[in-house]
């Protein structure tokens, strides 16, 4: 029985434009389950990197609630979300974002650092985490020296180092083939995956739609598909 | 997170170094403009404290400085010599002439006559020679950086001829002085011959050096002098700070060391904040990223001073330590340089208007890291 990881209810977001505000998203209403890997999957300007960015606490709704294991995150202070996120959630970005003078196991510890932890003792568990994601002879490298498939490895012990138990990722395999992305998403559902635990992952790369648990599909800031027939829209995209 | 934000900083070498340079040339900029513009104007009052055996200086009171003169009569030495308190007094004449040089070039110098029997008002120390020389006929001392002008290294000094307004003169020593503010070569003889060698008017007396018994301060001798003889009298240290006055007023030095201080505060505001907005714009995703991951507005304000605090530091360092050398070999080696040193208040003030530098830079590149949106990081 998977255990409930994130409740979203009635969110809606506006952006200005100029004199007028547009709606982006319309009240949105979605669980996602611990133990999942979740897909957000549609169209550039469908909403999902909105969505996925109001889920992980770094933008705020116009309205609605957002409760991310067991917490309200935007009844938070601003401080105290920030530490929410600092302990609870882990990103992978798109372009990775690494820090380019830091080795790799030094970007990896980032967590550990910002959350007052000995750096010698971050970055030898940050180590560790290389070592499970099979680049720990990497570790000493700095990131222009590392291959796009070992900095997104990187990025991934980034953002598991610390232990979150939600893990967002934005793109993980654009930048990668499809070998490679494959690999990706399996390091992901082996390292970052457990009972407590939930990875939402913003995509529209069809060739690892078939590695999700359940794809919530969005048009148009609003979510058209929800479920885990992943065949329907494997077809749909074909 | 500091070891961080130092690590992103001096991992962009070209950066790093174009920052510490930025700090460092203005550093150097305005600590030496300051240090040369501080001894300059002090050279005003050179003259007057290389009298260390009078304490108090009689003049008439439309004299302003040690070189801008209206002289007196002699009987001016003996009125203020009967004013009580007046431990002794004596005169002292201070002119320009021109010389002819062995070579038989013509040079300026001043020439400045000290008591027949005192001797008071020549410099206390002599580089070469015996003090007593002086009392030799047609003799005359050089001060050592004149001397180095007039003659060539290795050149005969000491027993050298100079004909001076027409006279002979004999230079028998040579003193250890600071150049005056116009840095002319300076001839110091008896006030007798002083007589001899400066033609004037009828009134020859440019001063009357004082010192007062132990009884009474400079200041109360100095009221009483100028009560009782109408004459102007000013302590040392008020002589000292009126010649000094006198070049603020009446020269563009101020001004145009004023504009070069500016200048180097200009240039490194310029240099240091385009480097650094350079810097952060480099590294705006990544610190969009390390907001994102849950790094506090205040943490990274703290790493963004971090980085500026060492960037001031390493450049502060390395433009007072530059400026010192240049001050400090100049003062050892160069003429133009000699006397000169580092006030402590210069570093003091250096070092307050690096921090302006480095907090308008800092503030200019934390505002965009600060409007920095954690969300883009997903855009």
């Amino acid at each position: 029985m998977n255990k409930f990881a994130i409740s979203v209810r009635n969110v809606a977001k506006d952006f200005p434009v100029g004199d007028d505000n547009i709606r982006v998203l319309h009240d949105i209403n979605v669980d996602v389950n611990a133990g999942e890997l979740t897909y957000l999957v549609g169209e550039s300007g469908s909403g999902k990197t909105t969505l996925i960015s109001i889920i992980a606490g770094i933008l705020y709704p116009t309205q609605g609630k957002v409760r991310v294991f067991d917490t309200e995150i935007y009844d938070l202070s601003d401080n105290e979300l920030v530490r929410f996120r600092l302990s609870t959630i882990g990103f992978i970005f798109q372009q990775y974002n690494l820090i380019p003078t830091l080795t790799a196991a030094e970007n990896a510890a980032i967590p550990l650092i910002a959350d007052g932890m000995k750096r010698a003792e971050a970055v030898e568990r940050a180590r560790v985490l290389l070592d499970k994601l099979n680049i720990a002879n990497q570790g000493d490298k700095f990131p222009r020296q590392l291959s796009g498939g070992q900095q997104q490895r990187v990025a991934i012990a980034r953002a598991l180092v610390h232990e979150p138990r939600l893990i967002v990722c934005d793109e993980p395999t654009a930048a990668l083939d499809a070998k490679s992305g494959r690999r990706v998403m399996d390091l992901l559902r082996e390292v970052a995956l457990a009972e407590d635990r939930a990875v939402i992952i913003v995509t529209h790369d069809n060739r690892i739609f078939d590695l999700a648990d359940r794809i919530l599909a969005m048009e148009d800031g609003r979510i058209i598909h929800d479920g885990r027939d992943k065949a329907i829209l494997m077809q749909e995209d074909a | 997170m500091n070891w961080v934000a130092i690590r992103m900083l001096t991992g962009d070498k070209v950066k790093f170094i174009g920052l510490v340079f930025g700090v460092a040339f203005s550093t150097l900029l305005i600590t030496q403009q300051l240090t040369i513009f501080v001894n300059l104007i002090f050279r005003g009052g050179v003259a007057v404290q290389e009298v260390t055996t009078a304490n108090v200086w009689v003049m008439d009171p439309a004299t302003r400085t040690a070189d801008v003169i209206y002289p007196m009569p002699i009987t001016a030495l003996d009125r203020v010599r009967s004013v009580p308190g007046v431990a002794y007094a004596s005169p002292l004449l201070r002119s320009n002439a021109s010389i002819r040089t062995p070579e038989g070039d013509l040079e300026g110098v001043t020439v400045i006559g000290v008591d027949d029997s005192s001797l008071v008002g020549i410099p206390r120390r002599m580089s070469e020679g015996d003090a007593m020389r002086l009392m030799d006929p047609d003799a005359v001392f050089i001060d050592d950086v004149g001397s180095r002008k007039l003659f060539a290294p290795g050149q005969k000094v000491i027993g050298s001829q100079l004909e001076l307004n027409d006279q002979r003169a004999i230079i028998k020593g040579i003193v250890d002085s600071t150049p005056t503010f116009t840095a002319q070569v300076t001839l110091y003889t008896r006030y007798s011959n002083a007589l001899n060698f400066v033609p004037g008017t009828r009134n020859r007396l440019s001063f009357v050096l004082v010192r007062g018994d132990d009884k009474v301060s400079p200041d109360t001798l100095a009221r009483r002098i100028t009560q009782q003889t109408g004459l102007k009298a000013r302590t040392t240290e008020e002589f000292t700070r009126d010649g000094v006055d006198f070049i603020i007023e009446n020269t563009g030095i101020p001004i145009n060391f004023g504009i070069t201080v500016v200048l180097g505060v200009i240039v490194g505001v310029a240099i240091v904040g385009l480097t650094f907005s350079l810097f952060i714009r480099d590294n705006i995703k990544q610190f969009g990223a390390l907001k994102a991951i849950g790094v506090t507005n205040r943490k990274i304000m703290v790493m963004v001073a971090a980085q500026s605090g060492l960037v001031a530091l390493i450049g502060y360092g390395l433009g007072f330590a530059m400026a010192a050398g240049f001050i400090g070999a100049g003062a050892a080696t160069g003429e133009d340089f000699k006397g000169f040193y580092m006030p402590y208040q210069i570093p003091m003030i250096t070092a307050a208007l690096v921090l302006a530098i480095i907090a308008l830079t800092g503030f200019i590149a934390i505002r965009s890291v600060l409007k920095t949106d954690p969300a883009s990081v997903f855009r």
